[in-house]
């Protein structure tokens, strides 16, 4: 019986040394462990033994079961890792550099330069409204201190409509409405598209978009105007920007001022962008008329505010290097699906 | 409008300031400075020189041969100007010199040598005449430097005249050296002048202002024996830099004293106008303007007549028939002000815009007229010393406009502004600006200068501009408000736009476009839709866009007739406003809509358009959780709709929309082999669903089983044969269903196999076959019904 178990354990380990694929392994466990293995028999021997014997010899045949058992599964795991590694080794490298096939849409120019500058009124406080295309003669001009023959109306370039009304030609249209609506103190901007009845050319729109804020509370200077609109605009062109007031006359606003900021393109040495002055024209700006406070509820007495306007087709213009106004409105896929820009 | 430093040093002593950093102060504190330019720095060298012989050029006709007295030495010149005269004495350029930036060398001109250059006024750049030599006096001393004889030397500025609209005080050079005197803190010189009153015994001019309404004021002077023909250099040069041209002596003074002052004044020839009306005519009827044009006079037109006879457009132009003549001796001097709207009306009536109305617009100062008139009599006899003025300066003043007095304090200066000034520097800047302040404690009385008066400044927050545009936004210390902070919500509609417009690029590959808010009339013609619309623009440039558009999709359908190339398969989409109808008081119901177009020569329209019918549900649930209830159309309105294939999308019994296979008929227009389709969206209407609330629900723990039955239909059968049984079966395991597969084959004949696969799973337990099986037969039982 001791020399079976020895036989079997010489045999066990020539085979084991023999084979090297898995497959052989699991012969070879068959072939020991299985239900007619070499073992499996040695054990079922162990009946015709002497009951002295039974014991010494059972423990021999289990110490050469475990022995089999872990050797099978340890050549198993190394073959398995050895199989698996030269399968990695031949796996197909896939090609990255293969056409992207993204499928992305696109937003409009303005949508994305609207949404940015959004964001950054919004963090300062402020409240974004909207307010209709077709107004009244009230709203775009007489609640702006505009009254009847004011040689505004002229430069204005209304577009007129067959029931009275007329295509806003400013943001500052929706003013006396908010004012309405919230009462001081407030804080809100407005985007809206506007329309000029003018001839189109390459810097010439009669529909574009401006974005204007009103801020009124107790004490509103023109030192915190200027305040608002560094911080705003530094924002806003992710810089520091410098702002340089002038005056600028607009009948809703008393003092009015054209705000210009510093030309990044020369520093402000002066360039053809900034016409060699530096300084590049950027918003109209003022603190409101009272007149326009009056119209709107407020007392100009106790309150006071400022107003702005930006145009988000020229910033638009000028964020993404579109030379010609036309291509916003044109419909034209080729160039308007270039803005696949995410970061909003 | 140029304005000339030289001019402006004649009213306030500018000497020892940096002039080019003076004029940027002035774009900070009055108006923007658009150029800048430095007359007579390309004048170096130049000189008086004599003539002193003229030989024919053998060769040539035009040239000849000269020399040259400079004061210096004599050199030999070839000059090609018409006019070379021995004796005369013109400016010269010797070799080193140069003039209008062309340096002077030793030159051989046809074969002989030229040591300099003779000049006309032109290459001077003191005027535009270059029809010969300039001729200086008999009695000029050779070899004195031109500049030396003529203020040649000269910042001239071009402010931006859309910077001025607002000032009308502005408009002439002693407005702006105002400006310059408050800036500097340096006094303001008074005009010289004369005084009317001396003139007062003098025969009046008989004036008769008709209409009151729309002339302030006219003062007429008359003035005889005035034998000056032609106006002194430097006022010619300097009407040159300004902007305008000399003519003759009596109208150049007029212009001179409209850009020194701001004033329009008219010569008339006495012999043509001896007496005044002012008034409009019933009639229409054509004018002969100085400029030699004939203009259109209606009954609009505010007209200066002289014996019924019209002689001029008050405000505009003078008539061709009375100007200043080579033989005019006398003159009747007008110098008026009329009202802005009435010339500005008449100048855009007939286009035809001059210098004079310009100012006019603005609403000048009356009181400036008698300034003007006084002026332009001590310039005319000062110049002309034979001149005599031969009647009173005649005053006609119907209207005067009210003196303003505003009254403010200190602390409505410091709230308004934010900066720290004193009172004494209030007073400083105000009194610089001419108007006339009293100050007691903290409160300040001031009375508005007349020049101010007009329109420009009526009310306190005026006065605050005045204050601080002189204190200099440059030295302004900017500070945040003391406001209080407050969250700040969100306008659902603005979140709705950029939830949809996010997803329809992001999750669907839409395009976003713009498009114009009215019909492109001739390019939805092209495709076959007659554009239609609820109002329309009333002045329009462009007739083909009138109708202000109902719908976002015929524009759409346009763009997409123009992008046909674009790619095989793409969309389009564009979130804006129409008018649908007018409310009850006329005005327009503006909404805002979303329009989706899809477009594709790969898919079929059944796939587009279920494609299309994705997209709208994806739109209500992800903006509002909400699941748009679809059906049918029963019928159709709009062109663009298919007869069979458009569906109408509802929130609850609203319909907020609707989805169409695009009509064959526009369809083929713009691409026979395309599908295309369109959906349209009122997006007020999402924008008011209330978000609904989500209700969490523990999945089941227990596993859950799928049991797919299928459906032999007939082909055209649809899906709601199978879903509605399902629907309103009643079995608490029931989780859910979807479509597994349809299968269509041949063999089938007309009918397909619809396979659902339904999800059955209980919370509490795990369900038994025999329990499942149970109820799928009362299922099938319920189908069989």
């Amino acid at each position: 019986m001791k020399s079976k178990i020895e036989a079997a354990r010489l045999q066990f380990e020539t085979d084991l040394a023999k084979a090297t694929t898995s497959e052989e392994i699991e012969n070879l466990r068959i072939a020991f462990l299985g239900k007619k293995g070499l073992i499996t028999d040695l054990l079922k021997g162990l009946k015709d033994v002497s009951v002295e014997e039974k014991k010494e010899i059972g423990k021999d045949v289990n110490i050469l079961k475990g022995f089999v058992a872990k050797s099978i599964e340890e050549k198993q795991t190394e073959l398995k890792k050895a199989e698996q590694e030269a399968k990695l080794k031949s796996a197909k490298c896939y090609d990255i550099t293969a056409p992207d096939n993204l499928e992305l849409g696109t937003l409009h120019p303005i949508s994305l330069v609207q949404r940015e500058v959004e964001k950054v009124f919004v963090s300062m406080g402020f409240t974004i409204e909207d307010f209709s295309e077709i107004v009244d003669d009230y709203s775009n001009f007489e609640a702006l201190n505009i009254p009847k023959h004011h040689p505004a109306r002229d430069m204005q370039d209304t577009y007129y409509l067959d029931n009275g009304q007329l295509l806003k030609t400013h943001t500052s249209a929706a003013q006396n409405a908010i004012m309405k609506k919230y009462g001081a103190p407030l804080r809100v901007i407005f985007p809206s598209r506007c329309f000029r009845n003018e001839s189109i050319d390459a810097s010439h729109e009669n529909t574009f978009f401006q974005m204007e804020g009103i801020m009124i509370d107790e004490d509103i200077s023109i030192s915190n105007l200027i305040y608002f609109m560094k911080t705003l605009l530094s924002e806003v062109f992710k810089r520091d920007v410098k702002v340089r007031l002038r005056p600028g006359f607009f009948p809703f606003v008393e003092p009015g001022f054209e705000l210009d900021i510093n030309c990044e393109i020369c520093g402000g040495e002066g360039c053809p962008t900034c016409k060699h002055s530096g300084w590049i024209e950027l918003c109209p700006c003022g603190m409101i008329h009272p007149n326009v406070l009056i119209e709107g509820g407020i007392d100009p007495e106790k309150y006071t505010g400022f107003a702005f306007g930006l145009g988000l087709t020229r910033l638009a213009m000028m964020e993404y290097g579109i030379k010609d106004i036309r291509v916003l409105n044109s419909g034209n896929l080729k160039a308007l699906t270039q803005f696949d820009t995410r970061n909003i | 409008m140029l304005i000339s430093m030289n001019w402006i040093g004649e009213f306030v002593d500018l000497s020892g300031l940096d002039l080019d950093a003076l004029i940027s102060k002035f774009t900070l504190a009055t108006a923007e400075v658009e150029e800048i330019y430095h007359k007579g720095e390309d004048v170096i060298g130049v000189v008086a020189a004599k003539i002193l012989s003229v030989e024919n050029h053998p060769k040539s006709k035009k040239l000849h041969l000269l020399k040259v007295d400079a004061g210096d030495k004599v050199y030999d010149v070839v000059c090609g100007a018409p006019n070379v005269e021995v004796g005369i004495i013109v400016p010269f350029v010797p070799m080193g010199g140069s003039v209008g930036g062309m340096d002077i060398k030793e030159a051989e001109i046809a074969g002989y040598k030229s040591y300099g250059m003779c000049c006309s006024e032109s290459e001077l750049g003191i005027s535009d005449d270059h029809s010969g030599l300039m001729i200086l006096p008999e009695d000029t001393k050779l070899g004195t430097s031109i500049k030396d004889l003529y203020a040649i030397d000269d910042i001239v500025f071009e402010v931006d005249n859309k910077s001025l609209t607002n000032r009308p005080d502005l408009w002439g050079h002693y407005g702006i050296a105002r400006e310059f005197a408050a800036i500097t803190k340096r006094p303001l010189k008074p005009i010289d002048k004369v005084n009317h009153e001396d003139y007062a015994n003098l025969p009046e001019v008989e004036i008769d202002i008709q209409d009151t309404e729309h002339c302030y004021r006219y003062i007429g002077t008359k003035a005889e024996n005035v034998t000056k023909k032609v106006s002194p250099v430097d006022m010619r040069i300097r009407l040159f830099y300004c902007g305008s041209r000399a003519i003759n002596f009596l109208a150049d003074i007029t212009n001179y004293i409209m850009l020194e002052l701001g004033q329009p004044m008219h010569a008339f020839d006495m012999r043509q106008v001896n007496k005044v009306e002012v008034k409009r005519f019933d009639n229409k009827f054509k004018f002969e303007t100085l400029d030699q044009v004939e203009r259109d006079i209606d009954e609009n037109t505010l007209m200066i007549c002289s014996n019924d006879e019209p002689v001029a457009i008050a405000g505009i132009m003078g008539g061709y028939k009375s100007e200043i003549n080579d033989d005019t001796t006398t003159l009747l001097l007008e110098s008026a002000n009329f009202d802005g709207v009435c010339v500005r009306k008449s100048t855009s009536r007939m286009g035809h815009r001059t210098d004079a109305s310009m100012r006019y617009e603005k609403m000048l100062d009356p009181e400036l007229c008698m300034v003007a008139a006084e002026r332009y009599v001590k310039l005319l006899l000062d110049l002309d010393s034979g001149a005599k003025i031969t009647s009173a300066m005649t005053d006609a003043y119907p209207v005067k406009y009210p003196e303003i007095s505003l009254n403010f304090d200190k602390r409505y200066v410091d709230r308004y502004t934010g900066i720290e000034i004193t009172n004494d520097e209030i007073v400083e800047t105000l009194t610089a600006l001419g108007f006339k302040v009293s100050l007691e404690n903290d409160n300040f009385s001031v009375i508005v200068p007349s020049w101010r008066s007009t329109k420009d400044v009526t009310i306190k927050a005026d006065i605050i501009e005045e204050i601080t545009r002189i204190y200099g936004y440059d030295n302004f210390v900017i500070k945040t408000t003391n406001s209080p902070l407050a969250p700040v919500r969100d306008l659902p509609s603005r979140n709705d736009d950029y939830m949809v417009k996010s997803l329809l690029a992001d999750k669907f590959g839409l395009h976003e476009i713009h498009t114009y808010m009215w019909n492109d009339a001739k390019k939805q013609k092209e495709i076959g839709i007659v554009a239609e619309g609820d109002i329309r623009l009333i002045n329009s440039i462009s007739p083909d866009n009138i109708i202000i558009r109902k719908s976002l999709i015929p524009n759409e359908l346009t763009v997409i007739n123009e992008n046909k190339t674009f790619k095989p398969t793409f969309g389009i989409f564009e979130i804006a406003r129409v008018v649908d109808g007018k409310k009850e008081n006329g005005y327009a119901n503006e909404k805002k809509m979303l329009g989706i177009t899809l477009f594709s020569r790969e898919k079929s329209e059944e796939e587009l358009y279920l494609a299309v019918k994705d997209i709208v549900k994806t739109i209500g649930i992800t903006t509002k959780n909400y699941n748009f209830t679809l059906k049918n159309a029963e019928s159709v309105d709009l062109a663009w709709q298919h007869p069979v294939n458009t569906a109408e999308i509802y929130m609850g019994d609203i319909k907020i929309g609707y989805f169409t296979a695009l009509h064959p008929e526009i369809k083929d227009k713009i691409d026979k082999k395309a599908a295309i389709i369109c959906a349209e969206l009122d997006m007020d209407c999402i924008y008011s669903i209330e978000q609904s609330y989500i209700k969490y629900v523990q999945p089941s723990k227990f596993p859950g089983i799928e049991i797919d039955l299928s459906f032999l239909l007939d082909k055209n059968a649809k899906f709601e044969v199978i879903s509605n049984v399902i629907d309103s079966f009643e079995c608490p395991f029931i989780q859910g269903y979807k479509l597994a597969d349809i299968f269509e084959s041949e063999a089938l004949n007309d009918k397909k196999s619809v396979t659902v696969r339904i999800d059955f799973c209980s919370f509490d337990r795990t369900l038994s076959g025999d329990e499942i099986q149970e109820y799928l037969n009362s299922l099938i039982v319920k189908f069989a019904e």
